[in-house]
């Protein structure tokens, strides 16, 4: 099976920043977005069981490879970026347009994606995709198998789950309930060095002279600013439970409260 | 705490695989190294995971599977390792200390033979030369070897063994010529564990790596095929200190890896821990505590690298940067924990906290692979030859 993930690469959640112009700073330590690294797990037991290829499609900022470097080292086959300056400020209609318009220009069987990433939680662009495409959209899964010509989806439900079948190719998107992802092997990280990352602009996937990116952004940011600070706030990490315990109970002592 | 190490001198290469073992060290065997200690027992969930994620391969040429790592990439792992479990750290070091003579003097037939196992982690190796007698004073071993035909008749009992009971194959050291001089008597053959007449017949309980099984192993007329003899006969003891040459950095490493796991412990508790209405880290006893612990850390690491590049361009004096490296590092591990438990006060001295058991695994690195009284003669010998 020929499956495309997409990744999107986040900042640490825990660590974002808002940069200057009020945007989230996306150059701090990136990652892979949570539930994208599940799906990517789903993907590669989908191909270590029955054979194909992973290709990774994200759109970041040019610098912001080091997830999809991580990603390939997990066993992606390889990597598609679309990166272009004019996508600054993109807002998430944006997003499915791009990521669609690169999906056209790849062969796959099925597009798997995350149910909804750290940093934004719209949750809206791989329904935005299969609407685009006019693929089925099969949603919350947190299990995805093979069936004749088809995938197969345990949708996660609020009375347990519901069970979807779809022709392909079709859209997925999964939850962590897919299963922990795994480590880079050694050999793996070695090996992802020489794995492509085809870097695409705008013109490349046919969205030159379309109204997509930040100067056609449908929504417009108004103001961004961090939570208000809760006082003199101590956030108690790094240390092993039996001494982050003890570190609390100090705390607790020195003002009385046990 | 650490990301910013010596980033400069080592290749993309070197920093992925240490930025990699660091986080499955972080990760993965941080949340298992105070119940191994307290347990003692081998961490064969963590081999298996070594293995998987192919860390064990590291030292292996990699037309047998391995990755062909160099010497400091090994280190690099087996520190990252061993700062959140010395034990398991030693299950690398270990691995290729086993491998070494193998390596340097292995046919191509015996290393298609024994290598793919090694590399892939199913097996474990073991490095048999000390005896109950034979310690610092290597060259008087009394484990013999008789050549009977196409074979090799082993007989003696051999003490300190590393994962001995472990391992399903152990290099042993015996002598197959006792009239000959010291230097000569000597010869190195590949055991497999499962041949009759080999036993374990003691595990150790010990002070520290207390999950690293510590084995005293006996041998009753175990035969040993000709064909896994490795080198000529009486190469034995020369093979020896050549594996021993290449191998202390391992342990010099595993001493960083500690001294560094209790610096992180320190410098994040004394951040918390507030006496007298403040952290105790703005307190500038404690603060110097802990520039010269990271002090101490950083110049052993550096020592390090810069050993494993000479040893790996062939130095000619590769033996005596080996001694350099585990005399500095060894140092530096007892004395950074030491002083990692003071840091915790009393808090330090309870095992609910990790650096107590750091600083009991810090003082093996000052004993084995040649204890640091011995580090000094190879030093001072390596001094004086080239006085000559």
């Amino acid at each position: 099976m020929r499956i495309v993930v997409l990744l999107k690469p986040v900042p640490d959640p825990g660590e974002e920043r808002l940069g200057a112009d009020g945007r989230l700073d996306r150059s701090v330590s990136p990652v892979i977005n949570g539930n994208d690294e599940y799906v990517l797990e789903a993907a590669l037991k989908l191909v270590e069981a029955g054979g194909g290829e992973i290709t990774l499609l994200s759109m970041a900022p040019a610098g912001v490879t080091d997830p999809i470097r991580k990603a390939l080292a997990m066993g992606a086959t390889r990597a598609v970026l679309v990166s272009d300056p004019a996508l600054a400020g993109a807002c998430t209609w944006t997003t499915v347009q791009v990521l669609a318009a690169a999906l056209r220009t790849l062969e796959f069987d099925l597009v798997v994606a995350g149910i909804d990433t750290s940093d934004g939680g719209g949750g809206v662009v791989a329904a935005g995709i299969a609407t685009l495409l006019e693929l089925p959209y099969l949603s919350n899964a947190r299990r995805i198998e093979p069936f004749e010509g088809g995938v197969r989806v345990e949708r996660l439900s609020p009375a347990g789950h519901d069970l979807l079948e779809a022709s392909l190719p079709a859209i997925v998107s999964g939850t962590q309930l897919l299963g922990e992802p795994r480590y880079p092997s050694l050999r793996g990280i070695m090996g992802a060095r020489s794995k492509e990352i085809a870097v695409r602009t705008l013109a490349d996937i046919g969205l030159a002279d379309r109204p997509v990116g930040g100067a056609h952004a449908t929504t417009a940011m108004l103001d961004a600013r961090p939570p208000a600070s809760r006082g003199s706030t101590r956030v108690v990490r790094d240390l092993e439970p039996a001494a982050a315990a003890a570190a609390i109970v100090d705390f607790l002592v020195e003002r009385r409260a046990l | 705490m650490t990301a910013a190490h010596a980033l400069g001198r080592l290749t993309d290469d070197q920093r992925a695989i240490r930025d990699a073992v660091r986080t499955l060290a972080r990760e993965r065997v941080a949340p298992r190294a105070a119940e191994i200690d307290r347990t003692a027992e081998f961490p064969e969930d963590l081999r298996v995971l070594l293995a998987e994620q192919g860390i064990l391969g590291l030292p292996f040429p990699e037309r047998f599977g391995g990755l062909g790592a160099d010497l400091l990439t090994v280190c690099l792992a087996i520190e990252a390792l061993s700062a959140a479990c010395a034990t398991t750290g030693l299950i690398l070091a270990v691995q290729e200390l086993g491998s070494l003579p193998l390596l340097l003097a292995g046919t191509e037939e015996q290393l298609a033979r024994f290598v793919p196992g090694l590399a892939s982690g199913s097996d474990l190796i073991a490095f048999a030369l000390t005896e109950a007698d034979a310690g610092s004073d290597a060259a008087a071993v009394r484990t013999r070897a008789v050549r009977d035909g196409e074979t090799y008749l082993l007989t003696g009992e051999k003490r300190f063994i590393s994962q001995g009971s472990v391992a399903s194959l152990v290099t042993v050291f015996a002598v197959t010529d006792p009239d000959a001089d010291r230097y000569g008597r000597i010869s190195a053959f590949v055991l497999e564990t499962g041949s009759p007449g080999f036993s374990v017949t003691r595990l150790e309980h010990k002070m520290g790596i207390r999950g690293s099984p510590t084995a005293e192993l006996a041998f009753d007329e175990v035969r040993v095929p000709a064909a896994n003899r490795l080198g000529a006969e009486g190469d034995g003891f020369r093979l020896a200190m050549r594996t021993l040459d290449r191998s202390r950095p391992g342990i010099a490493a595993q001493a960083v890896g500690i001294a560094q796991g209790a610096l992180d412990a320190a410098a994040a508790y004394a951040g918390q821990r507030r006496q007298f209405g403040k952290a105790i880290g703005e307190f500038q006893l404690v603060q110097g505590m802990l520039a010269d612990m990271d002090a101490r850390t950083e110049a052993a690491r550096q020592l390090l690298y810069t050993a494993c590049e000479e040893i790996e361009r062939g130095a000619p004096d590769a033996g005596r940067w080996s001694a350099l490296c585990k005399l500095v590092a060894g140092d530096a591990a007892m004395a950074v924990t030491t002083d990692a438990v003071q840091v915790l006060g009393g808090y330090g001295y309870l095992e609910d906290f990790p650096v107590e058991r750091m600083m009991r695994d810090a003082k093996i690195t000052q004993l084995y692979e040649g204890t640091q009284q011995i580090q000094r003669l190879v030093i001072a010998r390596a001094l004086l030859a080239s006085e000559r």
